[in-house]
């Protein structure tokens, strides 16, 4: 027997080949799945920055597709202007929401929870993330509704006068829950509070419980280890999360459809305008907004080392 | 008859070709057929890089690599007729033991009973007859180890390559392998290149070896020849930690005015000696004491077997060696 | 302070099993309204149970054409998903090079990027070339956000699986292509099929992106969204509900147990 032994196979010779070019059998992985991204993805943005400087013709409704900043310009119109800072408040307000009550669950996730308790936690947080959007905004159709759960569990245990204050609030309530800011707030924190977990939850575990241990060692008191010590080593998680909590409530325009009060938000103009207005380069203007503002977050993010926690 | 592996000026260099990192730099080697050759060097020195040019993994950016007098440089590893046995063995973690070693035959389309029957052979070469049927995570790291020199054999190599094969082995473990790698080799006859960073284990195994630093050869021969006669500084000090004089002092004892080595084994104390100094540490080591001193402000030690009267820390003491224990070195 | 650190204070249990309570409540809730007997309100508690509306689902032939045309969908976009989503994680894995760090950015862009972004550029380019709307237009849309889930769980896979054994198997003997289908694949299996559920779970619920490229046609979300948004037999759409939850939550659970040993699902994102 010889040191080298016959190539056989066509598939011998070709791992030869790529044996010889390592580059070549890189190319021949990426180039279908880069092409696929490239042209219809890129492509398709390319298309939405190109419709945005469009311009529609205000007498026959027909794309005048001539480059132009007049729509861009209509974005500053009030009414439109309250749209993109009613949707990024909602944005901010959510995020916030989901913070506060996504904290207990991870850092109970993280360091608490073991063995099957774990299992539990993490199946827990993966199942509301994964399953299906439009079925959990429905239900929170059925819980809001006037006739619904939220109203018999209030009546049942008397304490109507707190959702009746809660409605009373200036600007923020309604007439019910499901036609007011607060509901849609609610939804918005429901659907998209997995978000946050997670990432908060991959930043938690990072921290070894050792030196939660030296903060205490060192003289530090429980609400002192949080602030200087649990805090500051989530934030990474805390920005990752946030990353999706805030995209996905400025981008949304279900929820603020089933739920509230028929205020516009951004995504909700996107689909009008594209759809029954038949406005798309103003549509495709909007629609510039979240990405402007998610690039400019994501830099930010970034520079935060979130990524370090995704 | 030619030799099982040569290496003619060969180079692997890596990143850009403007700086570029030198990991096997203009290397020549000679491998006999049938030898147990070790490739001895601290990491990064070029040794590893050495070996994945033989299997393949790498290819020179210059120079030719032979195996058995057949320039294999244009030759994808699964072509080359030598195996490998990797350092963390890389067993496939979803075959048991028996698949795992009949693995070469069965790519090169061996029938199934035909295959089953050769790698119970090669487990019972290695003792392993009775875990055909167990999966890899089951094993302990020696029974793991003996699994991939199993499945390296099977394919009859004409060489095989061991990667640091008893680096993850605890004490006990290791040498009982030693002597089990050495016996294997000398009853299969399979020329072995095994490469390792334990000095120990290179002059213990291998017939002969090549010490590597910084991509070059240091030096080449026998365990005994390199260990008696270092030819540079870095051979003498890696293999066997071995007094490495200055030219004064090489002067001083009555040599030439080069760098000389004195092994530490070959010290004893001699109210006679050439060497005085005052004693900075005594270390105890089992079977003997590791005296230091220093003299001229160079440290040198001496390994005291047990029994010798020992000197004080602080004490001035005298260390005399046999003449020809001085070994000049050639190279600076 | 506490005296014993290994034990939760009780207002932090509280709190986050009160979260996880608040997670999953508003589910339960579907399947018991999809055997209520009222059927214009939403009133709580249902004032009795029937069966149903069951029936009157399974009768209605625009559900039936809606969970068919979802179907197609889900399963041609998680193909390619699974296709497009493999080469990359393959190449991602392979080596460094001119690059890695666009493409991985571009890889996550469609979802980090709200779904109304992916959906009005692909309405815009639909528009710009004159492209009709069709199935194939859905399913390129779901297409390209599903590559990324796959990519995900492959990516984690192949940076478990020690490069150590595809070199044994080249070592052994193994030609590519051996080396694809004896080693890699098995390996690689569970992560791609976790992925390709997951992918599977998230094209079948998908509605923002589809809204802006389906046209007249209605998936059974589309179809869902107009029920809410004009209600006509809101039984029968809670019996959509419960359907559409199951065929997302049991591809979901197959690929935790799929992937439970590692961690590739983990923060992955929709």
């Amino acid at each position: 027997m010889t040191a080298i032994l016959p190539a056989k196979s066509i598939a011998d010779r070709l791992t030869t080949l790529f044996w010889r070019k390592p580059k070549l059998l890189l190319a021949l992985l990426i180039t279908p799945p880069l092409l696929w991204l490239g042209v219809i993805y890129l492509g398709s943005l390319a298309a939405l920055l190109l419709q945005s400087f469009y311009s529609i013709d205000e007498f026959s409704g027909m794309v005048v597709r001539e480059f132009t900043l007049k729509t861009y310009g209509e974005l500053l119109r009030p009414q439109n202007y309250d749209i993109i800072l009613r949707t990024l408040t909602m944005s901010a307000a959510v995020t916030i929401g989901s913070v506060i009550l996504a904290f207990p669950i991870a850092y109970y996730a993280a360091r608490y929870a073991k063995g099957r308790w774990k299992a539990v936690f993490y199946l827990g947080i993966m199942l509301p993330l994964w399953s299906s959007y439009l079925v959990k905004v429905y239900a929170w159709k059925l819980i809001l509704a006037k006739e619904g759960i939220l109203t018999w569990a209030v009546t049942q245990t008397h304490t109507n006068f707190l959702l009746d204050a809660a409605l009373a609030l200036p600007g923020i309530g309604g007439n019910s829950l499901s036609t007011s800011y607060i509901g849609m707030f609610l939804v918005f924190t429901y659907v998209w509070l997995p978000f946050m977990i997670l990432p908060m939850q991959a930043a938690l575990e990072r921290v070894p419980t050792s030196m939660l241990e030296a903060s205490q060692d060192l003289g530090a008191t429980s609400s002192q280890t949080f602030r200087t010590v649990i805090v500051p080593l989530a934030l990474p998680g805390i920005i990752a999360g946030s990353i999706f909590t805030f995209s996905l409530t400025m981008g949304d325009y279900i929820i603020p459809q089933i739920v509230g009060n028929s205020a516009n938000f951004i995504g909700m103009a996107v689909y009008q305008l594209q759809g029954t207005a038949g406005n798309t380069p103003l549509a495709a203007a909007f629609a510039v907004i979240p990405i402007v503002i998610m690039l400019i977050y994501l830099s930010l993010a970034k520079r935060a080392g979130a990524f370090d926690a995704l | 008859m030619p030799a099982a592996v040569e290496f003619r000026s060969v180079s692997r260099h890596f990143g850009p070709a403007s700086a570029p990192i030198k990991a096997v730099d203009g290397v020549d080697l000679t491998i006999a057929e049938g030898a147990f050759f070790a490739m001895l060097g601290p990491s990064g020195s070029g040794k590893t890089t050495c070996l994945r040019l033989i299997s393949g993994f790498e290819s020179p950016t210059a120079g030719e690599i032979c195996i058995f007098g057949q320039n294999v440089s244009n030759t994808p590893p699964h072509l080359r007729n030598v195996n490998t046995v990797f350092q963390d063995y890389a067993l496939f973690p979803h075959m048991n033991v028996r698949d795992n070693v009949a693995y070469g035959l069965m790519v090169k389309g061996m029938g199934r009973a035909q295959r089953y029957a050769k790698a119970e052979e090669m487990l019972a070469l290695v003792h392993l007859d009775a875990y055909g049927s167990r999966k890899p995570g089951q094993l302990s790291g020696g029974q793991r180890q003996r699994v991939a020199l199993a499945r390296a054999l099977v394919n009859e190599p004409k060489v095989l390559l061991l990667d640091e094969p008893l680096g993850a082995l605890d004490l006990k473990l290791r040498e009982a392998m030693q002597d089990e790698l050495k016996s294997l080799q000398q009853r299969l006859g399979i020329t072995f290149v095994f490469v390792t960073h334990d000095q120990h284990e290179a002059l213990s195994m291998a017939d002969s070896l090549a010490v590597f630093n910084d991509g070059k050869i240091a030096q080449i021969g026998t365990p005994a020849e390199i260990y008696a006669q270092p030819k540079t500084r870095f051979v003498a000090d890696f293999v066997g930690s071995s007094n490495v004089l200055p030219p004064a002092l090489t002067q001083s004892l009555g040599g030439p005015a080069k760098w000389s080595s004195l092994r530490p084994e070959t010290l004893h104390i001699d109210p006679a000696g050439a060497l005085s100094g005052i004693v900075t540490s005594l270390r105890y080591l089992g079977s003997g004491h590791r005296v230091a001193i220093t003299t001229q402000g160079q440290d040198i030690a001496a390994i005291l077997p047990s029994g010798t009267a020992l000197p004080e820390p602080g004490q001035e003491i005298r260390l005399g060696f046999p003449p020809e224990a001085l070994h000049v070195m050639v190279d600076p | 302070m506490r005296s014993d650190p290994n034990a939760a204070p009780l207002s932090l249990k509280i709190a986050a099993i009160g979260g996880l309570l608040f997670l999953h409540l508003p589910i339960l809730l579907i399947f018991l309204y999809a055997f209520t007997t009222e059927e214009r309100t939403y009133a709580f508690p249902p004032p009795g149970l029937t069966l149903k509306w069951f029936a009157a689902a399974w009768e209605r032939p625009d559900v039936w054409q809606a969970l068919s045309l979802s179907l197609q969908v889900a399963f041609a976009a998680t193909a390619l998903a699974m296709i497009l989503g493999t080469l990359i994680s393959a190449a991602m894995a392979q080596a460094r090079f001119f690059g890695r760090e666009q493409i991985s950015l571009l890889i996550i862009l469609p979802i980090a990027l709200p779904g109304v972004i992916t959906g009005m550029s692909l309405r815009s380019a639909f528009g710009l070339m004159d492209i009709p709307f069709s199935t194939l237009t859905i399913i390129l849309g779901h297409a390209t956000f599903c590559i990324v889930i796959v990519y995900n769980n492959a990516v984690a896979r192949f940076r478990r699986l020690s490069g150590g054994v595809l070199e044994a198997s080249a070592d052994l003997g193994a030609n590519a292509f051996q080396t694809f289908w004896h080693i890699l694949l098995p390996n690689l299996g569970t992560a791609l099929l976790a992925g390709g559920m997951l992918a599977f779970a998230l094209s079948f619920d998908e509605v923002i992106v589809t809204t802006f490229t389906a046209g007249q046609q209605a998936t059974l979300p589309i179809w869902m969204l107009e029920e809410l948004i004009r209600p006509r037999q809101r039984p029968v759409t809670n019996v959509v509900a419960m359907v559409v939850f199951a065929a997302t939550f049991f591809p979901i659970l197959l690929a935790y147990y799929l992937t439970r040993n590692g961690s590739e699902t983990a923060g992955s994102g929709k």
